[in-house]
């Protein structure tokens, strides 16, 4: 587990730079200059992260194995009822042409503001598709596509749950993905209502070593157990194999709303003991390091096991190896109602072949037993299924659409 | 790309002076305006009737300058090249461009909301949103292009329709 550690620290086979060639000359230049030119003058040594992009066509759509960028909005649409068909087909047809010309750093067709195109800052545009779009279409379901069921936790409110069809639009600059956003938004209007929209954030791009495990705003890490992308474990958790979902994936995605006001009054011993690891580090307790593997069958000085029973290492464990989701969320803290501190919490999303099979065992376990369900409430919930990724001059959906 | 030169008679007449060894006594044919034409990022405003119009980049990579005289779609009765000018009450109004297009020798124009465009005067059969429609440009030696353009929901480019009709937003669908 601990190898993991150098395969994380790397970018992304998606990943590459533009403008490195142009940066180069501008360095090779600033040292022939006077000494005392003034700094300002030189190119930057190094690229801009606004240029770097993501390839969007490939085997599978990028934003799943692209290592998580700072920003990202999550909008579920419910689509009109007069789209069919060939409604669907000409809306996935038009928004794939927007997200390619938009993670190339270029302005959409019809783009008003196509200034705001140009800093791409690894734009990903990311399509999911609920039970009643793929019904539209015409295809098979995948059994796993439904909502999921209900957890004794839940506390479910209809502004942030399902819907027809998901886009997941990030990047590293916020207001490259509004800009995404909203040129989406626009050419989705003749075709689709908007549901509910998620935003969320994560460190700001330079802050940490890319691959660096989150942080939620407990000040847990959190997603330490995610199989690594470019690994096989990672495939096999990740990609479907079978039909038109082949190369595509299954998604969730849950609001969960956390009490810093209540987690404030649990003192540090308190915190490591409900999670199994320690805030500082995110090792485990019989651990010292983030991706040391969990004893837990070790036990304390009067005989209780280290981490407890009641702990989330310990309950989001999966005794069957093939129960294993890869995490790709994001923090929220949006403004709260007048008199409260914090309207706080975390836009869980997992990617995963078989939702039933891998998500499901996982959240029934913490549904039956967890003492971090004290402080966090789920209170959204939508399940996708994301189609493959698409070449050039194709589009995404196409599989069951053309 | 999205343009295909429909006309290739003059290049073809060359050919065949070539082929028959009577290039140093002919001088050679031009090439035909089309040969010389391409065009980028054409999108057309989706309608399901009336007015609506087309935009984009139209290029000359030749050494004399184009002038594109005619346009034509078969989702439009009648297509006019039209340019956007202050009328003498100070308001900006479109009309029909005198003598066409003129694309500079190596050079482009924009077709662009509140600028040139390509209008549609009447729309015959619905331009919805996602689908494509194919618009052909004519030169002045009567040489054209046909250029596949994606029609795109816009809630601009509203010189082109009666003012009001808020109903025209939902026009894509």
């Amino acid at each position: 587990m601990r190898a993991r550690l150098d395969t994380r620290s790397g970018p992304t086979r998606r990943t590459f730079l533009l403008g490195g060639a142009v940066a180069g000359v501008g360095a090779v230049a600033a040292i022939g200059v006077d000494a005392a030119a003034s700094a300002q003058d030189a190119a930057p040594s190094t690229p801009l992260n606004g240029e770097v992009t993501v390839p969007f066509h490939g085997i599978h759509q990028a934003g799943i194995d692209t290592d998580a960028q700072a920003h990202a909005s999550f909008i579920a649409l419910d689509l009109r009822p007069d789209v069919d068909r060939d409604g669907l087909r000409r809306l996935l047809r038009t928004l794939t042409d927007d997200a390619a010309r938009l993670t190339r750093g270029e302005a959409a067709l019809a783009d008003t503001e196509p200034e705001l195109a140009t800093a791409p800052a690894r734009l990903t545009v990311t399509f999911g598709f609920g039970p009643e779009l793929v019904a539209r279409a015409g295809a098979r379901a995948p059994s796993w596509l439904r909502p999921l069921p209900a957890f004794s936790i839940d506390r479910l409110r209809p502004e942030y749950g399902d819907g027809d069809l998901l886009l997941q639009i990030a990047a590293d600059d916020p207001v490259t993905v509004a800009h995404a956003a909203r040129m989406l938004l626009k050419d989705a209007r003749a075709f689709t209502t908007p549901r509910w929209v998620q935003q969320g954030f994560r460190r700001a791009h330079g802050t940490e070593r890319p691959g660096t495990t989150m942080r939620n705003l407990f000040g847990q890490v959190d997603g330490t157990a995610n199989p690594v992308p470019g690994t096989t474990a990672f495939d096999d958790v990740v990609w479907a194999r079978e039909g038109w979902l082949a190369g595509g994936t299954g998604m969730v995605v849950r609001r969960i709303a956390m009490d810093l006001d209540t987690w404030d009054h649990l003192d540090r011993p308190g915190r490591d003991q409900a999670v199994g690891r320690f805030q500082s580090t995110g090792a485990p307790l019989t651990g010292a390091d983030e991706f040391d593997e969990p004893d837990f069958e070790a036990k304390d000085a009067i005989g209780f096991p280290v981490i407890p029973e009641f702990s989330h290492l310990r309950r989001s464990r999966p005794e069957d190896p093939a129960q294993r989701i890869f995490r790709r969320g994001y923090n929220y803290d949006q403004t709260p109602p007048a008199g409260i501190l914090s309207d706080a919490g975390l836009v869980f999303v997992s990617f995963q072949a078989d939702v039933d099979g891998q998500f499901v065992p996982i959240q029934r376990r913490l549904d039956e037993l967890d003492l971090l369900n004290q402080w966090t409430t789920p209170i959204g919930s939508a399940v996708f299924a994301v189609p493959p990724g698409c070449a050039e001059g194709g589009f995404i959906g196409e599989g069951i659409l053309s | 790309m999205n343009t295909r030169p429909l006309r290739f008679g003059a290049i073809a007449l060359l050919a065949t002076l070539a082929l028959a060894g009577c290039a140093g006594t002919t001088a050679p044919a031009p090439a035909a305006e089309s040969a010389s034409f391409s065009s980028s990022d054409v999108w057309v405003k989706a309608a399901d009737d009336g007015m609506t119009a087309g935009f984009g980049e139209l290029t000359n990579t030749g050494d004399t300058d184009l002038t594109v005289v005619s346009a034509t779609s078969p989702a439009t009765s009648s297509m006019q090249l039209h340019e956007t000018v202050q009328n003498e009450a100070g308001q900006m109004v479109m009309r029909e461009v005198e003598g066409g297009f003129v694309i500079p020798a190596h050079g482009s124009i924009p077709l662009a909301p509140g600028g040139n465009h390509l209008m549609f005067m009447d729309v015959t059969s619905p331009l919805r949103a996602g689908d494509d429609t194919t618009i052909t440009l004519t030169f002045s030696d009567a040489s054209s292009v046909e250029i596949t353009a994606p029609i795109k929901e816009f809630a601009g480019a509203n010189e082109n329709y009666d003012g009001g009709d808020m109903g025209d937003m939902d026009m894509g669908r």
